[in-house]
Protein backbone atom coordinates (compact mmCIF):
# COMPACT_ATOMS: atom_id res chain seq x y z
CA UNK A 1 0.00 0.00 0.00
CA UNK A 2 2.69 2.38 1.21
CA UNK A 3 4.85 1.73 -2.37
CA UNK A 4 1.55 2.32 -4.05
CA UNK A 5 1.78 6.06 -2.54
CA UNK A 6 5.14 6.24 -3.10
CA UNK A 7 4.96 5.70 -6.41
CA UNK A 8 4.26 9.24 -8.15
CA UNK A 9 1.23 7.34 -10.94
CA UNK A 10 -0.12 5.31 -8.68
CA UNK A 11 -0.48 7.97 -6.19
CA UNK A 12 -2.74 10.17 -8.09
CA UNK A 13 -4.88 6.47 -9.19
CA UNK A 14 -5.06 6.16 -5.57
CA UNK A 15 -6.59 9.72 -5.08
CA UNK A 16 -8.58 9.74 -8.22
CA UNK A 17 -9.97 6.72 -7.24
CA UNK A 18 -10.59 7.53 -3.52
CA UNK A 19 -12.22 10.94 -4.16
CA UNK A 20 -14.89 9.21 -6.66
CA UNK A 21 -15.27 6.43 -3.91
CA UNK A 22 -15.70 9.24 -1.35
CA UNK A 23 -17.82 11.06 -3.95
CA UNK A 24 -20.16 8.24 -4.04
CA UNK A 25 -20.12 7.48 -0.31
CA UNK A 26 -20.49 11.02 0.68
CA UNK A 27 -23.81 11.53 -1.45
CA UNK A 28 -25.22 8.42 -0.84
CA UNK A 29 -25.12 9.39 2.65
CA UNK A 30 -26.29 13.15 2.53
CA UNK A 31 -29.42 11.34 0.83
CA UNK A 32 -30.25 8.81 4.15
CA UNK A 33 -29.06 12.10 6.14
CA UNK A 34 -32.07 13.72 4.88
CA UNK A 35 -34.16 10.05 4.92
CA UNK A 36 -33.03 10.17 8.57
CA UNK A 37 -34.06 13.43 9.77
CA UNK A 38 -37.57 13.16 7.90
CA UNK A 39 -38.39 9.48 9.65
CA UNK A 40 -36.92 11.15 13.10
CA UNK A 41 -38.60 14.75 12.60
CA UNK A 42 -41.88 11.90 12.07
CA UNK A 43 -41.27 10.15 14.77
CA UNK A 44 -40.85 13.18 17.52
CA UNK A 45 -44.32 14.46 15.90
CA UNK A 46 -45.85 11.40 15.86
CA UNK A 47 -45.47 10.89 12.31
CA UNK A 48 -44.59 7.98 10.38
CA UNK A 49 -42.48 10.47 7.92
CA UNK A 50 -41.50 8.84 4.30
CA UNK A 51 -42.59 5.29 4.02
CA UNK A 52 -44.23 5.09 0.73
CA UNK A 53 -41.37 4.84 -1.96
CA UNK A 54 -39.22 1.41 -1.33
CA UNK A 55 -38.90 -0.25 1.72
CA UNK A 56 -39.51 2.12 4.98
CA UNK A 57 -39.39 4.73 2.41
CA UNK A 58 -35.59 4.37 1.51
CA UNK A 59 -35.92 5.22 -2.09
CA UNK A 60 -37.61 8.30 -1.06
CA UNK A 61 -34.88 10.59 -1.93
CA UNK A 62 -34.06 8.90 -4.78
CA UNK A 63 -37.88 9.69 -6.21
CA UNK A 64 -36.68 13.50 -4.96
CA UNK A 65 -33.82 13.89 -6.57
CA UNK A 66 -35.47 12.83 -10.30
CA UNK A 67 -38.28 15.38 -9.51
CA UNK A 68 -35.86 17.64 -8.78
CA UNK A 69 -33.62 17.46 -11.29
CA UNK A 70 -36.78 17.50 -13.99
CA UNK A 71 -38.07 20.76 -12.56
CA UNK A 72 -37.62 23.89 -14.95
CA UNK A 73 -34.45 25.52 -14.24
CA UNK A 74 -35.79 28.40 -13.97
CA UNK A 75 -33.49 31.80 -13.47
CA UNK A 76 -36.19 35.14 -12.43
CA UNK A 77 -36.31 38.56 -14.40
CA UNK A 78 -33.91 40.74 -13.51
CA UNK A 79 -31.70 38.67 -11.03
CA UNK A 80 -27.85 38.98 -11.42
CA UNK A 81 -27.52 35.67 -13.61
CA UNK A 82 -24.17 34.91 -13.41
CA UNK A 83 -24.17 34.95 -9.18
CA UNK A 84 -26.74 33.17 -9.40
CA UNK A 85 -25.69 30.42 -10.90
CA UNK A 86 -22.75 30.48 -9.54
CA UNK A 87 -23.97 31.15 -6.00
CA UNK A 88 -25.30 26.99 -5.12
CA UNK A 89 -22.04 25.65 -6.92
CA UNK A 90 -19.99 27.34 -4.46
CA UNK A 91 -22.13 26.14 -1.38
CA UNK A 92 -21.66 22.29 -2.76
CA UNK A 93 -18.21 22.43 -3.70
CA UNK A 94 -17.33 23.94 -0.41
CA UNK A 95 -19.22 21.42 1.11
CA UNK A 96 -17.67 18.63 -1.10
CA UNK A 97 -14.01 20.12 -0.51
CA UNK A 98 -14.41 20.02 3.23
CA UNK A 99 -14.10 16.07 2.55
CA UNK A 100 -10.86 16.05 1.35
CA UNK A 101 -8.92 16.33 4.67
CA UNK A 102 -12.05 14.46 6.45
CA UNK A 103 -10.10 11.09 7.66
CA UNK A 104 -12.77 8.16 8.34
CA UNK A 105 -10.82 5.49 9.23
CA UNK A 106 -7.66 3.39 9.21
CA UNK A 107 -8.34 -0.08 8.98
CA UNK A 108 -6.12 -3.14 8.15
CA UNK A 109 -3.41 -0.27 7.72
CA UNK A 110 -5.98 0.72 4.79
CA UNK A 111 -6.22 4.68 5.48
CA UNK A 112 -9.96 5.96 4.54
CA UNK A 113 -9.18 9.54 3.52
CA UNK A 114 -8.06 11.37 0.78
CA UNK A 115 -5.19 13.94 1.76
CA UNK A 116 -3.79 13.73 5.26
CA UNK A 117 -2.33 17.66 5.58
CA UNK A 118 -0.68 19.33 8.21
CA UNK A 119 -3.05 21.86 8.43
CA UNK A 120 -6.32 19.23 8.03
CA UNK A 121 -8.97 21.23 10.77
CA UNK A 122 -7.65 24.46 9.28
CA UNK A 123 -8.62 23.32 5.52
CA UNK A 124 -12.10 22.35 6.98
CA UNK A 125 -12.74 25.85 8.43
CA UNK A 126 -11.43 27.49 5.00
CA UNK A 127 -13.65 25.07 3.65
CA UNK A 128 -16.68 25.52 5.47
CA UNK A 129 -16.62 29.28 5.62
CA UNK A 130 -16.65 29.47 2.06
CA UNK A 131 -20.49 28.35 2.82
CA UNK A 132 -21.52 32.26 3.46
CA UNK A 133 -20.61 33.53 -0.06
CA UNK A 134 -23.01 30.84 -1.37
CA UNK A 135 -25.90 32.20 1.06
CA UNK A 136 -24.79 35.78 0.32
CA UNK A 137 -24.47 35.93 -2.61
CA UNK A 138 -27.54 34.09 -3.93
CA UNK A 139 -29.93 35.79 -1.88
CA UNK A 140 -27.99 39.00 -3.08
CA UNK A 141 -28.41 38.45 -6.31
CA UNK A 142 -32.03 36.70 -6.67
CA UNK A 143 -33.30 40.28 -6.60
CA UNK A 144 -35.73 39.23 -4.10
CA UNK A 145 -36.42 40.99 -0.46
CA UNK A 146 -36.46 37.92 1.18
CA UNK A 147 -33.33 36.60 -0.33
CA UNK A 148 -31.82 39.88 1.00
CA UNK A 149 -32.94 39.81 4.18
CA UNK A 150 -31.74 35.67 4.38
CA UNK A 151 -28.58 36.48 3.18
CA UNK A 152 -27.60 39.09 5.27
CA UNK A 153 -28.63 37.77 8.26
CA UNK A 154 -26.45 34.73 7.14
CA UNK A 155 -23.56 37.06 6.73
CA UNK A 156 -23.79 38.40 10.15
CA UNK A 157 -24.41 34.78 11.60
CA UNK A 158 -21.95 33.14 10.62
CA UNK A 159 -19.21 35.45 10.86
CA UNK A 160 -20.53 35.76 14.60
CA UNK A 161 -20.47 32.06 14.86
CA UNK A 162 -17.28 31.18 13.55
CA UNK A 163 -14.58 33.17 15.64
CA UNK A 164 -16.67 30.99 18.28
CA UNK A 165 -16.28 28.02 16.45
CA UNK A 166 -12.63 28.39 16.11
CA UNK A 167 -12.10 29.62 19.15
CA UNK A 168 -14.16 26.23 20.94
CA UNK A 169 -11.10 23.95 19.12
CA UNK A 170 -8.13 25.73 19.63
CA UNK A 171 -7.79 24.17 23.15
CA UNK A 172 -7.54 20.78 21.42
CA UNK A 173 -4.78 22.19 19.40
CA UNK A 174 -2.94 23.13 22.08
CA UNK A 175 -3.08 19.93 24.38
CA UNK A 176 -2.19 17.70 20.97
CA UNK A 177 -0.05 20.06 19.29
CA UNK A 178 -1.09 19.18 16.00
CA UNK A 179 -3.78 20.47 13.31
CA UNK A 180 -3.87 17.02 11.54
CA UNK A 181 -6.70 15.19 12.06
CA UNK A 182 -5.19 11.77 12.12
CA UNK A 183 -2.74 13.18 15.22
CA UNK A 184 -6.25 14.68 17.18
CA UNK A 185 -7.85 11.35 16.67
CA UNK A 186 -4.68 9.19 17.51
CA UNK A 187 -3.93 11.34 20.42
CA UNK A 188 -2.93 8.93 23.59
CA UNK A 189 -2.30 9.57 27.02
CA UNK A 190 -0.71 7.27 29.78
CA UNK A 191 -2.36 7.79 32.55
CA UNK A 192 -1.87 5.44 35.25
CA UNK A 193 -2.37 1.77 33.71
CA UNK A 194 -4.34 3.50 30.67
CA UNK A 195 -2.22 3.98 28.30
CA UNK A 196 -4.51 4.53 24.48
CA UNK A 197 -6.31 6.88 22.85
CA UNK A 198 -8.87 8.99 24.78
CA UNK A 199 -11.83 10.93 23.39
CA UNK A 200 -10.94 14.31 23.96
CA UNK A 201 -14.10 15.25 25.54
CA UNK A 202 -12.79 14.47 28.78
CA UNK A 203 -9.69 17.53 28.77
CA UNK A 204 -12.16 20.12 26.78
CA UNK A 205 -15.68 19.65 27.85
CA UNK A 206 -16.22 23.41 27.25
CA UNK A 207 -14.93 23.51 24.29
CA UNK A 208 -17.18 20.51 23.08
CA UNK A 209 -20.07 22.62 24.81
CA UNK A 210 -19.23 26.15 22.52
CA UNK A 211 -18.79 23.40 19.13
CA UNK A 212 -21.92 21.87 19.49
CA UNK A 213 -23.96 25.66 19.79
CA UNK A 214 -21.59 27.31 17.46
CA UNK A 215 -21.53 23.90 15.24
CA UNK A 216 -25.30 24.77 14.61
CA UNK A 217 -25.30 27.84 13.98
CA UNK A 218 -22.75 27.82 11.08
CA UNK A 219 -24.66 24.75 9.54
CA UNK A 220 -27.83 27.23 9.21
CA UNK A 221 -29.79 24.38 11.98
CA UNK A 222 -33.12 25.17 13.65
CA UNK A 223 -33.03 26.59 16.36
CA UNK A 224 -30.41 28.72 14.69
CA UNK A 225 -31.65 28.35 11.16
CA UNK A 226 -32.81 32.50 10.78
CA UNK A 227 -30.93 32.98 7.23
CA UNK A 228 -33.78 30.35 5.59
CA UNK A 229 -36.52 31.31 7.97
CA UNK A 230 -39.75 29.84 6.36
CA UNK A 231 -42.17 31.42 8.50
CA UNK A 232 -40.49 34.62 8.46
CA UNK A 233 -38.29 35.06 5.28
CA UNK A 234 -40.02 32.46 2.90
CA UNK A 235 -37.00 30.35 3.08
CA UNK A 236 -34.97 33.42 2.89
CA UNK A 237 -31.87 32.91 0.12
CA UNK A 238 -33.53 29.99 -1.38
CA UNK A 239 -36.66 31.66 -1.92
CA UNK A 240 -36.17 32.08 -5.87
CA UNK A 241 -34.16 28.73 -5.97
CA UNK A 242 -35.90 25.67 -7.95
CA UNK A 243 -34.71 22.47 -9.28
CA UNK A 244 -31.24 21.57 -9.69
CA UNK A 245 -30.00 25.35 -8.19
CA UNK A 246 -32.13 24.46 -5.08
CA UNK A 247 -30.86 21.09 -4.86
CA UNK A 248 -27.52 21.87 -4.85
CA UNK A 249 -27.90 24.28 -1.55
CA UNK A 250 -29.69 21.58 -0.20
CA UNK A 251 -27.21 19.10 -0.49
CA UNK A 252 -24.80 21.64 0.61
CA UNK A 253 -26.61 22.25 3.88
CA UNK A 254 -26.87 18.85 4.45
CA UNK A 255 -23.37 18.30 3.57
CA UNK A 256 -22.22 20.91 6.03
CA UNK A 257 -24.20 18.81 8.85
CA UNK A 258 -22.29 15.38 8.08
CA UNK A 259 -19.35 17.62 8.24
CA UNK A 260 -19.73 19.10 11.33
CA UNK A 261 -20.73 15.84 12.94
CA UNK A 262 -17.61 14.00 11.77
CA UNK A 263 -15.43 16.99 12.99
CA UNK A 264 -17.33 16.83 16.42
CA UNK A 265 -16.32 12.31 16.18
CA UNK A 266 -12.86 13.00 15.06
CA UNK A 267 -12.23 16.10 17.78
CA UNK A 268 -13.83 15.34 20.81
CA UNK A 269 -14.64 11.62 20.25
CA UNK A 270 -11.87 9.82 19.36
CA UNK A 271 -12.55 9.15 15.78
CA UNK A 272 -13.11 5.60 14.76
CA UNK A 273 -12.20 3.92 17.63
CA UNK A 274 -14.46 2.74 19.71
CA UNK A 275 -13.41 -0.71 22.00
CA UNK A 276 -13.95 -3.53 19.51
CA UNK A 277 -15.95 -2.02 17.06
CA UNK A 278 -14.53 -1.96 13.26
CA UNK A 279 -12.92 1.60 13.18
CA UNK A 280 -15.07 2.95 9.77
CA UNK A 281 -18.31 1.73 11.29
CA UNK A 282 -17.13 3.38 14.84
CA UNK A 283 -16.91 6.23 13.11
CA UNK A 284 -20.52 5.77 11.03
CA UNK A 285 -22.05 5.11 14.51
CA UNK A 286 -20.88 8.37 15.96
CA UNK A 287 -21.42 10.51 12.87
CA UNK A 288 -24.90 8.93 12.76
CA UNK A 289 -25.51 9.96 16.44
CA UNK A 290 -24.43 13.30 16.31
CA UNK A 291 -26.97 13.79 13.35
CA UNK A 292 -29.70 12.30 15.95
CA UNK A 293 -28.56 14.70 18.06
CA UNK A 294 -28.91 17.72 15.52
CA UNK A 295 -31.87 16.56 14.30
CA UNK A 296 -33.54 16.15 17.57
CA UNK A 297 -32.61 19.46 18.58
CA UNK A 298 -34.32 20.99 15.25
CA UNK A 299 -37.17 18.53 16.71
CA UNK A 300 -37.49 20.17 20.08
CA UNK A 301 -35.90 24.07 19.72
CA UNK A 302 -37.89 27.03 18.08
CA UNK A 303 -35.93 29.34 16.51
CA UNK A 304 -33.60 31.73 18.45
CA UNK A 305 -34.93 35.98 18.09
CA UNK A 306 -32.45 37.80 16.15
CA UNK A 307 -31.19 39.72 18.94
CA UNK A 308 -30.87 36.63 21.38
CA UNK A 309 -28.65 34.53 18.28
CA UNK A 310 -26.34 37.94 18.33
CA UNK A 311 -26.47 38.36 22.08
CA UNK A 312 -25.62 34.77 22.56
CA UNK A 313 -23.24 34.48 19.70
CA UNK A 314 -20.91 37.92 20.99
CA UNK A 315 -21.83 37.97 24.94
CA UNK A 316 -21.80 34.14 25.51
CA UNK A 317 -20.16 31.52 23.66
CA UNK A 318 -17.02 34.14 22.74
CA UNK A 319 -15.67 35.39 26.04
CA UNK A 320 -16.37 32.10 27.17
CA UNK A 321 -14.50 30.33 24.10
CA UNK A 322 -11.70 32.56 24.82
CA UNK A 323 -11.77 31.90 28.57
CA UNK A 324 -11.98 28.41 27.54
CA UNK A 325 -8.30 28.68 25.56
CA UNK A 326 -6.61 31.10 28.36
CA UNK A 327 -7.74 28.56 31.30
CA UNK A 328 -6.33 25.80 28.94
CA UNK A 329 -3.15 27.64 28.53
CA UNK A 330 -2.53 28.10 32.00
CA UNK A 331 -3.49 24.39 33.12
CA UNK A 332 -0.97 23.15 30.52
CA UNK A 333 1.59 25.17 31.02
CA UNK A 334 1.14 24.23 35.16
CA UNK A 335 1.46 20.81 34.01
CA UNK A 336 4.22 20.31 31.80
CA UNK A 337 5.87 22.71 33.00
CA UNK B 1 -67.42 58.59 24.10
CA UNK B 2 -65.34 61.11 25.58
CA UNK B 3 -61.91 62.52 24.74
CA UNK B 4 -59.74 62.03 27.59
CA UNK B 5 -59.16 57.68 26.89
CA UNK B 6 -57.00 56.14 28.86
CA UNK B 7 -54.18 54.67 26.83
CA UNK B 8 -54.17 51.21 26.17
CA UNK B 9 -52.35 49.03 28.72
CA UNK B 10 -49.77 46.94 27.43
CA UNK B 11 -48.46 44.03 29.60
CA UNK B 12 -45.03 44.80 28.87
CA UNK B 13 -43.49 47.78 27.80
CA UNK B 14 -42.46 48.79 24.42
CA UNK B 15 -39.59 50.38 24.65
CA UNK B 16 -35.44 49.18 25.81
CA UNK B 17 -33.67 46.11 25.85
CA UNK B 18 -36.74 43.25 26.64
CA UNK B 19 -39.18 44.75 24.48
CA UNK B 20 -42.10 42.38 24.32
CA UNK B 21 -40.17 39.74 26.14
CA UNK B 22 -43.03 38.96 28.93
CA UNK B 23 -41.28 40.45 32.75
CA UNK B 24 -39.47 37.70 34.81
CA UNK B 25 -41.44 36.71 37.77
CA UNK B 26 -40.63 38.11 41.18
CA UNK B 27 -38.41 36.74 43.08
CA UNK B 28 -35.30 34.08 42.53
CA UNK B 29 -33.79 34.85 38.84
CA UNK B 30 -33.36 31.58 37.18
CA UNK B 31 -30.01 31.58 35.96
CA UNK B 32 -28.24 29.37 33.88
CA UNK B 33 -29.07 25.54 35.64
CA UNK B 34 -32.88 26.62 35.24
CA UNK B 35 -32.21 27.47 31.67
CA UNK B 36 -30.01 24.23 30.94
CA UNK B 37 -32.54 22.60 32.76
CA UNK B 38 -34.98 23.79 30.66
CA UNK B 39 -33.85 23.11 27.65
CA UNK B 40 -33.17 19.40 28.42
CA UNK B 41 -36.46 18.98 29.65
CA UNK B 42 -37.64 20.03 26.04
CA UNK B 43 -35.47 17.44 24.48
CA UNK B 44 -36.54 14.72 27.16
CA UNK B 45 -40.27 15.66 25.87
CA UNK B 46 -39.33 15.14 22.26
CA UNK B 47 -37.56 11.99 22.84
CA UNK B 48 -40.30 10.39 24.92
CA UNK B 49 -42.96 11.19 22.10
CA UNK B 50 -40.75 10.03 19.71
CA UNK B 51 -41.32 6.22 21.16
CA UNK B 52 -44.57 6.83 21.66
CA UNK B 53 -46.72 5.21 18.43
CA UNK B 54 -47.60 6.94 15.72
CA UNK B 55 -50.97 8.16 15.32
CA UNK B 56 -51.37 8.72 11.42
CA UNK B 57 -53.35 6.65 9.87
CA UNK B 58 -51.96 5.31 6.59
CA UNK B 59 -55.17 5.92 4.36
CA UNK B 60 -55.62 4.20 1.23
CA UNK B 61 -54.72 1.05 3.75
CA UNK B 62 -56.62 2.13 6.63
CA UNK B 63 -59.46 4.53 7.07
CA UNK B 64 -60.97 6.52 9.80
CA UNK B 65 -64.45 4.96 11.03
CA UNK B 66 -67.55 7.11 9.90
CA UNK B 67 -69.97 8.00 11.95
CA UNK B 68 -73.35 6.36 11.58
CA UNK B 69 -74.93 9.20 10.59
CA UNK B 70 -72.61 10.54 8.37
CA UNK B 71 -73.32 11.99 4.99
CA UNK B 72 -71.76 10.72 1.71
CA UNK B 73 -73.02 8.85 -1.17
CA UNK B 74 -76.93 8.48 -1.86
CA UNK B 75 -78.55 5.59 -2.53
CA UNK B 76 -82.18 4.88 -3.71
CA UNK B 77 -83.69 2.51 -1.15
CA UNK B 78 -85.93 -0.88 -1.80
CA UNK B 79 -88.48 -2.47 -0.02
CA UNK B 80 -87.63 -5.98 1.31
CA UNK B 81 -89.95 -7.78 -1.17
CA UNK B 82 -88.15 -5.33 -3.98
CA UNK B 83 -89.93 -2.97 -4.78
CA UNK B 84 -88.21 0.44 -5.10
CA UNK B 85 -89.11 3.09 -2.32
CA UNK B 86 -89.26 6.10 -4.68
CA UNK B 87 -92.63 7.35 -5.34
CA UNK B 88 -91.57 10.27 -7.90
CA UNK B 89 -92.99 13.12 -5.72
CA UNK B 90 -89.78 15.27 -6.58
CA UNK B 91 -89.91 16.72 -3.20
CA UNK B 92 -86.39 15.31 -2.82
CA UNK B 93 -85.77 17.65 -5.58
CA UNK B 94 -87.76 20.64 -4.92
CA UNK B 95 -85.66 20.64 -1.19
CA UNK B 96 -82.47 20.72 -2.76
CA UNK B 97 -80.64 23.66 -2.30
CA UNK B 98 -77.89 23.02 -5.37
CA UNK B 99 -80.73 21.74 -7.69
CA UNK B 100 -78.70 18.81 -8.22
CA UNK B 101 -81.62 16.15 -8.50
CA UNK B 102 -83.36 15.20 -11.26
CA UNK B 103 -86.66 13.40 -11.25
CA UNK B 104 -88.85 12.26 -13.99
CA UNK B 105 -91.80 10.18 -12.86
CA UNK B 106 -94.06 7.88 -14.67
CA UNK B 107 -97.34 6.07 -13.82
CA UNK B 108 -97.30 1.89 -12.09
CA UNK B 109 -99.67 0.40 -14.06
CA UNK B 110 -100.67 -3.12 -13.07
CA UNK B 111 -98.47 -5.38 -15.52
CA UNK B 112 -95.10 -3.07 -14.99
CA UNK B 113 -95.47 -2.58 -10.80
CA UNK B 114 -91.82 -0.92 -10.11
CA UNK B 115 -93.45 0.75 -6.81
CA UNK B 116 -96.11 0.38 -4.43
CA UNK B 117 -97.77 4.19 -4.77
CA UNK B 118 -99.07 5.13 -7.89
CA UNK B 119 -95.93 6.49 -9.78
CA UNK B 120 -92.62 5.80 -9.43
CA UNK B 121 -88.97 7.32 -11.06
CA UNK B 122 -88.23 6.34 -14.56
CA UNK B 123 -85.31 8.92 -14.27
CA UNK B 124 -83.62 9.48 -11.27
CA UNK B 125 -80.04 11.61 -11.08
CA UNK B 126 -77.91 13.50 -9.20
CA UNK B 127 -75.37 15.33 -10.12
CA UNK B 128 -72.56 14.57 -7.60
CA UNK B 129 -70.09 17.55 -8.31
CA UNK B 130 -73.06 19.77 -7.53
CA UNK B 131 -73.99 17.73 -4.28
CA UNK B 132 -73.09 19.30 -1.05
CA UNK B 133 -74.10 16.59 0.75
CA UNK B 134 -76.36 18.54 3.24
CA UNK B 135 -79.25 15.43 3.05
CA UNK B 136 -81.97 17.77 3.17
CA UNK B 137 -83.35 14.97 -0.03
CA UNK B 138 -83.10 12.72 2.94
CA UNK B 139 -84.98 14.49 5.23
CA UNK B 140 -87.56 15.99 2.35
CA UNK B 141 -88.23 11.87 1.21
CA UNK B 142 -91.77 10.73 2.56
CA UNK B 143 -90.95 7.06 1.63
CA UNK B 144 -87.69 6.90 2.72
CA UNK B 145 -86.51 6.09 -0.75
CA UNK B 146 -82.81 8.39 -0.73
CA UNK B 147 -80.46 8.38 2.00
CA UNK B 148 -76.66 9.15 2.66
CA UNK B 149 -74.72 6.32 3.09
CA UNK B 150 -71.18 6.16 4.51
CA UNK B 151 -68.82 6.42 1.02
CA UNK B 152 -66.72 9.31 0.49
CA UNK B 153 -64.29 8.15 -2.13
CA UNK B 154 -66.03 9.57 -4.92
CA UNK B 155 -63.48 10.92 -7.33
CA UNK B 156 -63.84 10.16 -11.33
CA UNK B 157 -62.09 10.91 -14.07
CA UNK B 158 -64.42 12.85 -16.15
CA UNK B 159 -67.59 14.96 -15.27
CA UNK B 160 -70.48 12.91 -17.01
CA UNK B 161 -69.24 10.07 -14.43
CA UNK B 162 -70.63 12.29 -11.81
CA UNK B 163 -73.75 12.16 -13.07
CA UNK B 164 -75.52 9.09 -10.84
CA UNK B 165 -78.14 7.44 -12.41
CA UNK B 166 -80.67 5.64 -11.38
CA UNK B 167 -79.18 2.33 -12.12
CA UNK B 168 -75.96 3.62 -9.89
CA UNK B 169 -77.98 4.98 -7.22
CA UNK B 170 -80.50 2.26 -6.24
CA UNK B 171 -79.58 -0.53 -4.29
CA UNK B 172 -79.24 -3.95 -5.17
CA UNK B 173 -82.46 -6.34 -5.37
CA UNK B 174 -82.55 -8.04 -1.45
CA UNK B 175 -80.89 -11.26 -1.64
CA UNK B 176 -83.95 -13.41 -1.41
CA UNK B 177 -85.70 -11.97 -4.21
CA UNK B 178 -82.89 -12.14 -6.77
CA UNK B 179 -82.64 -15.52 -5.54
CA UNK B 180 -86.53 -16.29 -6.08
CA UNK B 181 -86.16 -14.65 -9.97
CA UNK B 182 -82.85 -16.13 -10.47
CA UNK B 183 -84.36 -19.65 -9.95
CA UNK B 184 -87.80 -19.40 -11.43
CA UNK B 185 -87.58 -16.59 -14.92
CA UNK B 186 -90.68 -14.23 -14.97
CA UNK B 187 -91.85 -14.92 -18.32
CA UNK B 188 -92.89 -11.11 -18.57
CA UNK B 189 -90.67 -9.40 -15.49
CA UNK B 190 -92.32 -6.36 -14.56
CA UNK B 191 -90.08 -2.89 -15.05
CA UNK B 192 -87.39 -2.67 -12.58
CA UNK B 193 -87.22 -6.19 -11.36
CA UNK B 194 -85.87 -7.67 -14.46
CA UNK B 195 -83.44 -5.23 -15.73
CA UNK B 196 -81.39 -5.74 -12.70
CA UNK B 197 -81.66 -9.76 -12.94
CA UNK B 198 -79.29 -9.74 -15.87
CA UNK B 199 -78.37 -13.52 -15.08
CA UNK B 200 -82.40 -14.36 -14.84
CA UNK B 201 -82.79 -13.52 -18.63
Amino acid sequence: MSGLYNDPVGHWVVVVVAMTLLLFVVLTATAYTVWFERVALGRIQRRPGPNRVGPAGLLQLAADGVKLAFKESFIPAETDKLIYVIAPTIGVAAAFLAWAVIPIGLWYNVQYWIADVNIGILLVFAASSLNVYAIVLGGYSSNNKYSLLGGLRSAAQLISYEMALGLSLVPTFMIVGSLRLRDIVQYTVSWGPYHGPLPLIILTPIGFVIYLIAATAETNRTPFDLPEAEQELIGGFLTEYSGLKFTMYYLAEYLNVITVSALATLLFFGGWYLWIVPPVLAFLLKVVLFLFLYIWLRGTFPRLRYDSLMRLGWKVLLPLAIANVIVTGIVLVAVQG
Amino acid sequence: MTDEQEPPEHPTSLRGPSEGVPAKPKGEVPGVAADVAALVSGLKTTLTESFRPVVTTMYPEDKTPRAERYRGRHYLRRYDNGLERCIGCELCAAACPVGCILVIAAENTDEQRVSPGERYAKTYEINMLRCIFCGYCEEACPVQAIVLGPEYELSDTSREKFIYTKEKLLEPLPPDVQARLDAKPLSNPPHGLGRDSTRAQ
